[in-house]
């Protein structure tokens, strides 16, 4: 489970690192994005989303995107990725982030026991929002499953408490107005968002969307609880298609949030 | 075809599946168009767009020549003679004003064929608005002329260049550019798709359509039509025609897709563009693209009231093949002197193949828009035979 993992980390004074990485995205023979994932979990991970990808991500970037293209068109589907991860012993817990469409064609209930079976204990779907998610939170919830909820810089404050209460895992803090991608400069919005979320939930607030080198992962964390990575790595991935040098990104990461 | 319940849906179709970002937008849009809808000089001030800037109302086309060559009594509700050329000037100019009314200075829009990019350009020059124009690089490319009038117009028209490169692709676009501007501007959405409210709220925009097509039947005829027919991509102007029978129960109501982009037809439910509703997808839920003559229809998916009145029964939903659209598009041009956008022909195409069954009966077609832009595309097509 999330939740432990990353209440651990945060116990002991650290700051959590969530790198994200698409599933099925070809990597250079003989590894595989398995390959890739082990590697990321050995370089300091906290925990790896995972991305099941889907043909229109409208929460994605130009860098994700690619990335769903490529691992489309090399034959990537729920199932198919589920079942990989079944193999998988990354030693840190795994979560899939993946769009309502794919998880409502396999069936809330089935897609959640489904997880659960392949060890994959968390889910985040950035286009359910909290109006819409009953049907897949039970299915989840029935299943052991946790669901990351998004929280926005938009919301106002009573409607975060609505969503930190729903949220398990953690938090999502999503850190700007916009879609995935790294960005020159950290948002000043990202350090606003997590101090509000900090102000109403004991859960561990991470912030994602426009995190794309340490120091604006050291900075975020000045107030947040942890960073999720998501585009430097897959860049990183889609440039090297090379485990070792995914790997040497995250560690970068690592050190640099273990440095405070 | 009343309001939908609270969560946005009509039936089992609906909703809000959108990023957390958007959410505080969508429940800010919907009270403002509350309100705007129940205020006597918003009303008043759309209602004199309409008619001193877009030509309302649209004129009622007893087709004669037509109909003594399929035997069936055809009426056309002309909204090619709107400014602009089609339907979609009404839905732009009630969101262009409610944009204003919220203070938003900037219009988000997608188009396929062009015509709600031309249409929302038209608005924001109108109402000093800022415009940018999400279009698929292949429908740019075949619609060449469009794409200069957004941009004489003043608008900036940007190439959707990931997946199939066409409405659906532009339709991602504008929703990732409205995450990120969600606070200045407004998603000016085209069609009656996408989350709650836009359904509801595009075709109350569109209303205007059947309440006028239903009194100029009466006046004309003295009797409503037998059948109702539109064409279906999104479904906008279906939607607006449809609401002026919906209650007659007499009235049939067909909606006609492309054979290549036949969501109702040969979709099943899915969740696309924030809404869940009859879906063209794979058998993992990856949305599938969609294949039309016609750039305005090339969707994979429809408007979530369409597939509540397919499954409630009371619309149906026919598809026709390219080459029956351009039998049609012939047609009306030869007979008529109207020369129909190819998304009307669609229409008209069904009408023409069902013409036996039809035999007798009063149909009204809504030309939902005019040929001028499709006329480049169509001289290659007809090259052989003019």
């Amino acid at each position: 489970m999330l939740q432990p993992a990353l209440g651990a980390r945060i116990a002991s004074g650290g700051r959590c690192l969530v790198p994200y990485l698409t599933g099925g995205l070809p990597q250079a023979d003989p590894a595989d994005w398995t390959t890739t994932l082990c590697a990321i979990a050995d370089a300091g991970a906290d925990a790896i989303e995972v991305g099941i990808p889907f043909s229109d991500p409208v929460m994605d970037g130009p860098v994700i995107q690619q990335a769903s293209d490529e691992a489309l068109a090399a034959g990537a589907n729920p199932a198919g990725i589920l079942d990989e991860l079944t193999g998988v012993d990354a030693g840190v817990p795994l979560a899939v982030m993946t769009y309502a469409n794919l998880v409502y064609r396999f069936g809330w209930e089935r897609f959640a026991s489904t997880m659960s079976a392949s060890g994959v204990g968390a889910a985040i779907l950035p286009d359910i929002p909290l109006e819409e998610a009953d049907p897949w939170c039970n299915a989840a919830d029935a299943a052991g499953v946790e669901t990351v909820m998004l929280a926005a810089p938009t919301a106002p404050d009573e409607r975060l408490e609505r969503i930190v209460e729903r949220a398990s895992g953690f938090v999502y803090a999503v850190g700007l107005l916009g879609i995935t991608g790294e960005r020159d400069e950290l948002a000043s919005s990202a350090k606003v968002i997590a101090a509000r979320l900090k102000a109403v939930t004991d859960k561990p607030v991470l912030v994602g969307v426009g995190i794309g080198s340490p120091a604006q992962a050291v900075e975020v964390c000045e107030v947040a609880d942890g960073v999720v990575i998501g585009s430097a790595v897959v860049r990183r991935a889609l440039q090297t298609r090379s485990p070792e040098a995914v790997a040497e990104l995250v560690g970068g990461f690592r050190a640099a949030l273990d440095a405070g | 075809m009343g309001e939908p319940d609270p969560t946005g849906r009509f039936g089992r179709f609906g909703g809000r599946f959108v990023p957390e970002t958007l959410m505080p937008a969508l429940m800010e849009l919907e009270q403002a168009f509350r309100d705007a809808w129940a205020d006597g000089p918003f009303r008043s001030e759309l209602d004199k767009l309409l008619c001193d800037y877009a030509g309302r109302p649209s004129a009622l086309t007893e087709c004669h020549r037509l109909s003594a060559e399929l035997g069936v009594r055809v009426l056309l509700k002309r909204e090619d003679l709107n400014h602009t050329g089609s339907h979609k000037i009404n839905n732009v100019l009630g969101q262009a004003l409610l944009a204003k009314r919220m203070g938003k200075a900037r219009l988000v829009a997608e188009t396929g064929a062009g015509q709600h990019g031309v249409a929302t350009a038209t608005a924001a020059a109108l109402l000093g608005q800022e415009c940018v124009v999400y279009m698929g690089e292949v429908d740019m490319a075949r619609q060449e002329l469009n794409v200069f009038r957004m941009r004489l117009l003043g608008a900036e028209v940007v190439p959707a260049t990931s997946g199939s490169r066409t409405l659906k692709d532009a339709v991602n676009d504008a929703m990732r550019d409205w995450v990120a501007t969600v606070e200045r501007s407004h998603y000016c959405l085209g069609s009656v798709m996408g989350p709650h409210p836009y359904p509801w709220m595009v075709r109350e925009f569109h209303r205007v359509t059947g309440t006028e097509a239903r009194r100029q039947m009466l006046d004309a005829t003295g009797s409503l039509p037998d059948v109702v027919v539109a064409c279906v991509g999104g479904g906008s102007n279906a939607a607006g025609i449809f609401s002026g029978f919906s209650e007659s129960r007499d009235v049939d109501l067909v909606g006609v897709e492309p054979a290549g982009g036949a969501a109702v037809g040969h979709g099943i439910p899915g969740i696309v563009h924030g809404m869940m509703s009859y879906l063209m997808q794979d058998e993992f839920g990856q949305v599938e693209e969609a294949e039309s003559i016609s750039a305005g229809l090339d969707y994979p998916g429809v408007g979530p009231e369409h597939s509540h009145l397919a499954d409630s029964g009371r619309a149906r939903y026919e598809a026709v093949a390219d080459d029956e659209v351009v039998e049609a598009f012939v047609l009306l041009s030869r007979t008529e002197g109207i020369i129909p956008a190819l998304e009307s022909a669609h229409a008209l195409a069904w009408v023409s193949r069902e013409r036996a069954a039809l035999a007798g009966k009063t149909v009204l077609v809504n030309l939902s828009g005019r040929g001028d832009k499709d006329v480049a595309q169509m001289m290659d097509v007809l090259a052989d035979r003019l």
